[in-house]
């Protein structure tokens, strides 16, 4: 079933990472995954505009328009191509750096912009920071700041989903910094004694803030974990968009058909900072993120597009038009929008407002009346 | 109409939901083949399977945790903590995930949870099987905070908690889940999260208490009748949401009030009401409000009885605020 052969270092741990994309920029046939032309091109669109509205989130930011960003930049691949692995109907349980994810699977920019600036269009009503969104449309559960809390959770949805029979997968994203949770052994061990439904995909970008990986763990790698737990983990070049569609549309079906949980460390690179609130240039060396920009998701997957004659520097002049005018018209709206009322702090804190809230809430307003 | 007790009562009420609602799932340490260590959950995967009752592994973020997915896919679990003492490896998931779920996704998911535990001292249970720690979930928006006191109680308010669409915390008080005896209709019936019940009418002081310290307040109110104090107790049930009129309408009437309360004495419930009902009826009082409460002090495994308030306590309280 599984097109992947892993390859196994000295000790017996998978230690390259599984590759579809080859050096000179052409697929291994091989392993290809069936990948309709027009999906191709949906794909690279993906990563594109999640790259435009990182970049001009960030620089929002920077201007002071904006309270907070955390961009996604060199990961972009590990993030639209697991999410093309799934089904509408599948369940995301995000981390907080998965913005191709959710264009993937349909969310707009409007929406995100909206959820940045905190306004009353933003669907969690301006309630949380930005990047912490909340899709229920798109069955994408609220990102929480503290790590690895939503494997367990994952492991949930995925054990209820197989309780009720019915045929859904849940994927969860965490980076390597969250493996040192207790959440992350809770959610693993979970997942494999009662073989839910559920896919681990590990973004190893290399840091976690300022903390280097080999401080996370003595293991050789993340992925060989799983078998700890009793399932298998795979390693894979997080870089290369097909690799990681055809890794995750493998941990995808095996769920589907009853084969439990699977976890994936896709190799990438944090490229950029880990925040606006961060300058990585005093823990890291810039020689080292050279050798990552090399590497690029997206610049990788337009070569290789372009050997195929799907890539023309038309296309990329037109699609980078149409991204730009997209995310101009998401942000002029966003900012445009009013802020929450203050009678809204008070809802949805439980289903119905009991008496103590409606009387906190008459005392806000009334102290509001007073100050104006 | 049967005698229950509190262990009978919640097994009761569990039984009958399970019935009636194919979402409910109940999982935990020990809940399954054994049917909890206290005998809750007993006979319950007999009836409803290995799917729906679940032995789990030992872990009380995992309980919880999965818990969580488990509503937001739309089951409704509930998740037994085998000791209240044990929850706190889960305090991130009630606090940070569980309570506030619907309000971050600004309403868009619900976490129907009820997380079942049992609670208190006075089981030679040491500092690990007996802490009264229901300030931490009352300080916690998003959450409600039940505590029956007795076996009627106990099956109505539980079936009301699993019927309704917010997060629980459903404190049993273990020290009277055996020794409070009750009639507990057949059948089905429930509870209002959010009423108070007065259990004993008097028009001198006002006494509140809430699990197995509603016993203790009893006693004491017993007590006092002999000595000509005239004492209406009130059982809260819940916490979150308060019923504050029953409060506040007793302390107006009497004007002296005396607050029972197990956990420690610095930021516990009492001193929330205390503070209430100085807010909404200072000009009633004939004489500050006493509290009886725990120590600050870990809880003890000798000396548990000179740590719990006693009916002594709770009666030298009652002489106090009356001779004020």
């Amino acid at each position: 079933m599984s097109l992947i052969e892993f390859k196994v270092g000295a000790s017996g741990v998978q230690n390259v990472p599984f590759s579809v994309l080859r050096a000179d920029d052409t697929a291994d046939p091989a392993l290809m995954p069936d990948i309709p032309e027009s999906d191709l091109r949906a794909l690279y669109r993906t990563m594109v505009l999640t790259r435009a509205f990182d970049a001009r989130m960030f620089t929002l930011q920077r201007q002071g328009r904006l309270g907070f960003y955390l961009a996604c930049t060199g990961e972009e691949a590990a993030t639209v191509g697991s999410a093309y692995a799934l089904k509408p109907e599948d369940w995301v349980f995000p981390c907080y750096r998965e913005q191709g994810c959710y264009l993937w699977r349909g969310v707009t920019v409007q929406e995100m912009a909206h959820q940045c600036y905190g306004n009353a269009l933003d669907h969690t009503k301006g309630r949380q920071m930005p990047v912490h969104y909340s899709f229920r449309a798109q069955n994408i559960v609220s990102i929480s700041s503290p790590l690895a809390v939503q494997l367990p959770q994952a492991v949930g949805t995925a054990w209820a989903a197989k309780l009720r029979h019915d045929p859904i997968v849940t994927l969860t994203y965490f980076g390597e910094g969250s493996t040192s949770e207790g959440d992350f052994h809770v959610g693993l061990n979970f997942a494999g004694v009662y073989k839910t439904p559920t896919i681990f995909f590990l973004r190893n970008n290399g840091w976690a803030i300022s903390t280097p990986r080999e401080v996370q763990t003595a293991s050789e790698n993340f992925a060989m974990k799983a078998a700890a737990y009793g399932f298998e983990g795979v390693l894979v070049d997080g870089n290369d968009i097909l690799a990681v569609i055809a890794a995750t549309q493998d941990a995808v079906e095996k769920a589907r058909n009853g084969g439990g949980p699977t976890l994936i460390e896709a190799v990438t690179y944090r490229v950029g900072s880990h925040s606006t609130s961060d300058d990585p240039s005093a823990y890291r060396n810039e020689a080292d993120v050279k050798v990552w920009e090399e590497k690029d998701p997206v610049q990788r997957f337009q070569r290789y597009l372009a050997k195929r004659g799907i890539w023309t520097p038309e296309w990329e002049a037109e699609l980078q038009a149409a991204v730009k005018a997209e995310v101009d018209e998401a942000v002029q709206n966003a900012e445009k929008a009013a802020a929450p009322t203050p009678e809204t702090l008070f809802d949805d804190v439980f289903a119905e407002m009991p008496a103590f809230l409606q009387e906190q809430r008459a005392e806000l307003l009334d102290s509001l009346k007073e100050t104006r | 109409m049967p005698t229950m007790n509190i262990i009978q009562a919640v097994n009761d009420a569990l039984k009958i939901q399970m019935r009636q609602d194919d979402r409910v799932v109940v999982l935990g340490e020990d809940v399954g083949k054994f049917g909890g260590v206290f005998r809750a959950t007993s006979g319950l995967q007999e009836e409803f399977g290995q799917e729906r009752v679940v032995d789990t592994p030992l872990s009380e973020a995992g309980i919880i945790g999965t818990s969580i997915g488990m509503a937001l896919y739309g089951m409704r679990p509930v998740p037994e903590i085998q000791f209240a003492d044990f929850i706190y490896p889960a305090f991130d998931h009630i606090v940070n995930e569980l309570a506030k779920y619907r309000y971050r996704s600004g309403g868009q998911y619900t976490c129907p949870v009820v997380i079942r535990t049992p609670y208190g001292g006075g089981i030679k249970g040491g500092h690990y099987h007996s802490q009264s720690n229901e300030s931490y979930w009352v300080h916690t928006p998003g959450l409600k905070v039940v505590i029956p006191s007795n076996p009627y109680d106990a099956k109505g308010l539980l079936l009301s908690a699993m019927r309704q669409d917010d997060p629980v915390v459903f404190m049993e008080p273990k020290r009277v889940y055996r020794a409070a005896k009750g009639d507990v209709p057949e059948g089905d019936y429930t509870i209002e999260i959010g009423k108070a019940k007065v259990v004993r009418e008097g028009r001198q002081v006002t006494l509140i208490a809430y699990g197995s310290m509603l016993h203790t307040a009893v006693e004491a109110a017993k007590k006092a009748e002999a000595e000509g104090i005239d004492v209406e107790v009130i059982d809260l049930r819940s916490l979150v949401p308060l019923d504050i009129d029953t409060v506040i309408g007793s302390v107006e009437k009497t004007g002296r009030c005396v607050i029972v309360q197990e956990a420690p004495k610095t930021g516990g419930f009492a001193a929330e009401l205390i503070a209430l009902i100085n807010e909404k009826a200072l000009l009633s009082l004939e004489a500050p409000v006493v509290r009886v409460t725990g120590w600050d002090t870990p809880f003890p495994y000798t000396l548990d009885l000179e740590y719990l308030p006693s009916p002594e306590r709770v009666l030298q309280g009652l002489r106090k605020v009356v001779n004020f």
